[in-house]
């Protein structure tokens, strides 16, 4: 029984790191790049949640919709500003720029909102109970939201024109653009999504863990980013299987290893994969052409 | 040709330099409505250039170029498209990953008028246009003999179909003019025998102009009405095919003096 709750606990958390990579996945998967700046989104995200619940008095929901608004129009606003202009530059100056906009937005945070952890409010209380198996109502959300967003996704990428644009946008962006697609706005809509994404998984972690402060976003992005490579980057299935993996080892390293050792166990995990299939769980297989 | 006709394209004194090398200058052209065009000439020669800066992925250094009577200055490719140019690629550059389908409907892209949130919310436009566009879509790979490859990945096509499903991509976006850049590149004989008949019924049945590169001259001899042929980026030759195959002027570009 206690297997059985630390595992969904796992896969609680890896539904929040699974919703996390979704962005960092799409985004590398179309504007091929590594916004390491997402997640600081997810931080701002949280902010606005909790000023939004916590000043104002906000019901949930709204306070989610604001945030997801604040997190969508601060991705195109970021990607406008700091990535549009670099595009052409080289991957390295991309990547230094997404850093720096990382420590522009903790500091922003600092300095607008203090230092000091504040304490995000409960949410959903209450905890099913199935026999000796006791399971936090949250947890149940979150697992049920991350699979909602999953399948939604799915469609949107599949099924719709702006999805069919996306999918031709990360093959080939000239020819893309030759059929009359407009590139920009596809890597603008890109952001906005994986912002707004990041703003959802703000809100569900920060009810599961409720401190809310600066550098909050910076290790679940490490490990989001983790998961996104684990399971194939540009690859949305991927994602969603690498944070719910990478999630469930997690917590159950922490249970019957070692709390302290569990981040480290995660990360050996992930160069062992790695080793075995370079290209991560759900990754093509990259063909250079000679 | 009677200058009554539709001009469908019209070049004037076009010239790009890369750096300080001219790659193409001094170029004149004009397609009228319903004319297979001819450009050939020697490996290097700018064919392509060409075809870049028709398409507009390279802003002309000097000249204008008008399609369906409009100045394409200052269009980047994406506007360049919407007014009525596509094209193919020498090297096939199709969304390999792709459905056969899926690859001809990004060809409709600006047609479907549906915003986000209409597929978001999957409202009943959403499912009426989607409908009206695979139906299209399904018509315009019919015509290449791909219809029955629809749900198949594009890359697994042999590549004979991936060259025709290139040409049924770019028709998917409606143009007035297509450019098709080397089409009957490593086809056998017969392949490029359909191919011939095939560009004919393009032209008759979508009632637009094709402007082609290529090099098999039996194709070119074969279908253009009139060719242009370039040598280091100048115009060497300009005429109907009877004309450019007696002018020694190309006979040496091609095959040395």
């Amino acid at each position: 029984m206690a297997f059985l709750s630390y595992l969904i606990g796992g896969l609680g958390l890896g539904s929040v790191y699974a919703i996390i990579a979704l962005g960092y996945s799409m985004v590398y998967g179309i504007a091929k790049m590594l916004n390491f700046a997402h997640g600081d989104v997810i931080m701002v995200g949280a902010f606005v949640a909790y000023f939004a619940l916590s000043s104002f008095g906000l019901p949930t929901i709204v306070a989610l919709i604001l945030s997801v608004v604040a997190c969508t129009v601060l991705g195109i606003v970021v990607e406008k500003l700091a990535y549009k202009p670099l595009r052409g530059a080289s991957s390295l100056s991309v990547l230094i720029t997404a850093i720096g906009v990382s420590y522009f937005l903790q500091n922003a945070a600092m300095l607008m909102w203090g230092t000091d952890t504040k304490i995000f409010p409960t949410i959903l209380e209450g905890t099913l109970t199935i026999g000796e198996l006791s399971i936090p109502y949250l947890t149940l959300l979150t697992i049920l939201s991350c699979i909602v967003i999953m399948v939604v996704l799915t469609m949107f990428i599949n099924k719709t024109k702006t999805g069919r644009a996306m999918r031709a946008c990360s093959e080939d962006k000239g020819a893309a653009s030759l059929m009359g697609i407009n590139v920009n706005q596809i890597i603008s809509i890109t952001f906005a999504i994986g912002s707004g994404l990041a703003a959802i998984a703000a809100v569900l972690l920060c009810a599961t863990y409720p401190s809310v402060y600066p550098t909050l976003g910076s290790m679940p992005g490490i490990k989001a980013f983790t998961a996104a490579v684990l399971g194939g980057i540009g690859s949305i299935p991927g994602a969603f299987l690498g944070g719910l993996l990478l999630g469930v080892i997690e917590n159950l390293a922490r249970a019957y290893i070692s709390t302290q050792l569990s981040d480290a166990i995660v990360f050996m995990v992930l160069i062992v994969i790695l080793l075995i299939k370079p290209t991560g769980l759900l990754g093509k297989k990259v063909n250079v052409k000679v | 040709m009677s200058e009554t006709r539709e001009k469908v394209l019209e070049v004037r004194n076009l010239g790009i330099d890369f750096g300080g090398l001219t790659a193409v200058n001094n170029l004149d052209l004009d397609i009228y409505k319903g004319e297979i065009y001819g450009l050939i000439g020697p490996n290097g020669a700018g064919k392509t250039t060409v075809f870049n800066m028709l398409t507009k992925v390279y802003q002309p250094t000097r000249g204008t170029i008008k399609i369906a009577g409009k100045d394409m200055d200052k269009l980047n490719p994406v506007q360049a498209n919407q007014v009525g140019v596509a094209r193919t690629f020498q090297n096939i550059r199709l969304f390999s990953n792709m459905s056969v389908l899926d690859n001809v409907k990004t060809g409709m892209h600006n047609e479907l008028k549906y915003g986000l949130f209409t597929s978001i919310l999957r409202l009943p436009k959403y499912y009426k246009l989607e409908k009206e566009s695979t139906q299209k879509a399904m018509e315009l790979l019919k015509i290449f003999g791909l219809d029955q490859f629809a749900d198949l990945t594009a890359g697994n096509l042999p590549y004979g179909a991936q060259r025709r499903l290139e040409i049924a991509r770019a028709l998917a976006t409606d143009p007035k003019l297509l450019l098709l850049d080397e089409p009957a590149a490593g086809m056998n004989p017969q392949e490029t025998e359909d191919l011939m008949d095939m560009i004919r019924k393009i032209r008759n049945h979508f009632d637009i102009s094709i402007l082609l590169i290529e090099h098999d001259m039996k194709l070119v001899m074969g279908i253009c009405e009139r060719i242009t042929v370039l040598n280091f980026g100048q115009v060497l030759a300009q005429g109907l095919p009877q004309e450019i195959q007696s002018n020694t002027e190309v006979v040496k570009a091609y095959i040395g003096e």
